[in-house]
């Protein structure tokens, strides 16, 4: 089976005036056909350059190496006509920020008719009936009142409904969900997720679920992929994930994450130290700095993910499975 | 109980035609940790900065060591600041890019102590700075030199330095990751127990307010909705609104462990026949899960007429909610619920413990 995307060995790197940074180091991944990959780490540990390799959105002084292929075809370094039947169309992405990443200038009926009528060819009016019916699909309320509104007359929760509904409509065989809830309140939060979950039965295309928040992911996601400092370092089913972490970067995130319920310690668990510093010098596994396992090795050998498909983990000391 | 720090009542805040605060009445003590919480555009920031005086009421009183704030002249309010500090969200925003961390911090200092001298002002600051988990040998350094994580410190470490009997926290781990987010938060309590000073904790984060707060606030449109000791707001939430967020919070599966593999809704709890059926919530149909609800809030004209601001997303609405709006009420020691429906018995939500 050809998985719907696939890295091998992708490094990304950025040049400024201060020297280089590694972005993203080697990482090897594949998400299956319909399948929901979800993508934790920290800020900065490269989670969203991964796949904004793959949509051809690196920012300009990035370097990419490796391999990134969608359905079998090489990304990396693809022309831009060919990357422009994929994305947009079989590859679309939904953003954190649901305002920034509509035009405010262009009403909602217009910015969702656009995609068809560019990559389908089809007539504007016939586009427009079927941004309706999609808007409709994505339970956004009176569906042909909202084509004729700007972005700034919906509120986040719906403008995010919208932004669903365009990377649906050319029937996409991978949907990228970059913190598409971070930016909402958690009751909007949790329609989201709902609406997600939802048109995943519906249309099931794969999902890539980018997020800081174990939380938010766990609600949906098959598989977890946990990322440190531009590496994968946990690679699991979601059930292994949180039942038996293996990485100690996972166990620590997860005993961190303050719950509404049980007990209430009277301080927080806590992850010693900081998460490495952009172009800062790392150790041969970047985690060892933070990490009550480390021992020599772990400076001098790189770890590789390693272990059977539904439990992999980058760790010279992995805690028992 | 000891007289309050801070008295807020009736506390009324427009923007144009448009009300933000909605008659505000609580009490802050000194010692106590209260957390505020409540969704976006719900008046949280607004609540803090009125208390401030940074924006101005058009109606209430904010008593503070028994002056009126609110009415006081320039003078005594500038007297009055060094005692009411805040720390705001974004720390790299609220430093000044220009100052190192050391001048930020001492910057206080110099406006309200000017008989320091410069010696004894960095002894103090050196003292903050180590503190706050940063080190002297910080103090030099600009803040885009720090993390976000230690930006936060300085701008904890800015508000500490005149000891101030009032921290108000707006939203201060909000834009930080979580491994960062445990050591601010014990930073705060470490600081508030040594201290003695009172904390009004505004996030819409409820698992850290938990971590935090002795006493929970929960405000809807501008109107605190209810008030509760914070293991009483968690365990047993009264008003259909904190209720909604409660059940809205995603949690992880081991947290939910028993036979709950998917976020539980709400009020759509199995009909349980072991509840005495009273005119109880239960007697209400199953109502849909929260979420399913309308998403927009409710219409500034409708929010102005009179009613329950809440009443376009309760399941549990009754006629009088329409024309009455709820006061807040006594239900137990210490619990404030505005809802017509406080009294009745109420399905435990099912991530209690």
């Amino acid at each position: 089976m050809i998985p719907t995307l696939s890295t091998h060995e992708l490094s990304i790197r950025f040049s400024h005036r201060a020297g280089t940074i590694q972005a993203v180091d080697g990482v090897s991944l594949k998400i299956a056909p319909a399948e929901c990959v979800g993508i934790v780490g920290e800020s900065g540990s490269g989670k969203t350059q991964v796949f904004m390799a793959a949509m051809g959105l690196l920012a300009g002084n990035a370097k990419a190496s490796g391999s990134v292929r969608f359905e079998g075809s090489e990304l990396l370094g693809a022309e831009p006509s060919m990357l422009n039947r994929v994305r947009g169309s079989k590859i679309t992405m939904i953003f954190q920020d649901p305002m920034t990443s509509l035009t405010p200038h262009l009403k909602i009926g217009t910015q969702l008719a656009e995609v068809m009528v560019s990559h389908l060819g089809m007539p504007w009016g016939d586009a427009r009936a079927s941004a309706g019916r999609m808007l409709d699909r994505v339970q956004v309320p009176e569906p042909k009142r909202r084509l004729n509104q700007y972005p700034h007359e919906l509120s986040g929760g719906m403008r995010q409904r919208v932004m669903i509904a365009m990377s649906l409509l050319c029937e996409p065989s991978l949907v990228i969900a970059d913190e598409p809830t971070t930016a909402l309140d958690v009751t909007v939060q949790e329609q989201i997720i709902e609406l997600l979950r939802a048109v995943r039965g519906e249309f099931g295309m794969a999902l890539a679920l980018i997020s800081h928040d174990l939380a938010v992911v766990a609600g949906l996601a098959d598989r977890i992929l946990v990322m440190y400092a531009g590496r994968v370092v946990e690679d699991a089913s979601a059930q292994e994930l949180f039942r038996r972490p293996r990485h100690p970067y996972t166990a620590e995130l997860l005993k961190c994450i303050p719950s509404i319920s049980g007990p209430r310690p009277l301080r927080l668990p806590t992850l010693a130290g900081q998460p490495p510093r952009p172009g800062e010098m790392l150790e041969a596994c970047p985690f060892t700095p933070r990490c009550s396992r480390a021992a020599d090795r772990c400076r001098i050998e790189r770890p590789q993910l390693m272990g059977a498909a539904a439990s992999q983990v980058a760790c010279h000391f992995p805690l028992s499975s | 109980m000891n007289t309050p720090l801070l008295r807020v009542r009736d506390l009324c805040v427009d923007f144009g035609a448009n009300p933000a605060i909605r008659g505000v009445n609580f009490d802050l003590t000194a010692g106590e940790t209260v957390g505020l919480v409540g969704e976006s555009g719900s008046g949280k920031s607004t609540l803090a900065r009125a208390i401030l005086r940074l924006l101005q009421p058009v109606r209430g009183g904010v008593e503070f060591l028994g002056m009126d704030l609110l009415r006081c002249s320039g003078a005594a309010l500038r007297a009055h600041r060094r005692d009411l500090q805040i720390v705001f969200q974004d720390p790299l925003a609220s430093l000044n890019p220009r100052m190192t961390v050391g001048e930020a911090i001492g910057e206080p200092l110099e406006i309200f102590e000017p008989g320091l001298t410069a010696g004894d002002r960095l002894r103090q600051v050196s003292a903050m700075l180590e503190r706050v988990g940063l080190g002297a040998s910080m103090a030099g350094r600009y803040p885009h030199e720090f993390s976000g994580g230690q930006c936060q410190r300085v701008g904890i470490a800015r508000a500490m330095i005149l000891s101030p009997k009032l921290l108000i926290c707006d939203e201060v781990v909000s834009s930080l990751d979580v491994s960062i987010q445990g050591q601010i938060v014990n930073l705060l309590l470490d600081l508030q127990r040594e201290a003695a000073m009172a904390v009004l904790f505004i996030s819409h984060n409820l698992a850290v307010v938990r971590q935090l707060s002795h006493r929970v606030m929960v405000i809807y449109l501008g109107k605190l909705v209810e008030i509760a000791l914070c293991d009483a707001l968690f365990a047993t939430p009264k008003h259909p609104y904190t209720r909604a967020l409660l059940a809205a919070v995603p949690q992880l599966p081991s947290v939910t462990a028993p036979a709950a593999p998917t976020m539980p809704a709400a009020p759509t709890m199995p009909a349980a026949p072991t509840m005495p059926a009273a005119p109880t919530m239960l007697s209400v149909p199953a109502p849909p899960s929260v979420p399913a609800l309308p998403a927009e809030p409710i219409q500034p004209a409708r929010l102005m007429a009179s009613g329950c601001a809440y009443r376009d997303r309760c399941p549990y609405v009754l006629p009088i909610c329409e024309t009455n709006d709820p006061p807040l009420i006594e239900v137990g020691a210490g619990h404030w619920v505005a809802c017509h429906r406080s009294q009745e018995t109420l399905i435990p939500l099912s991530f209690a413990p």
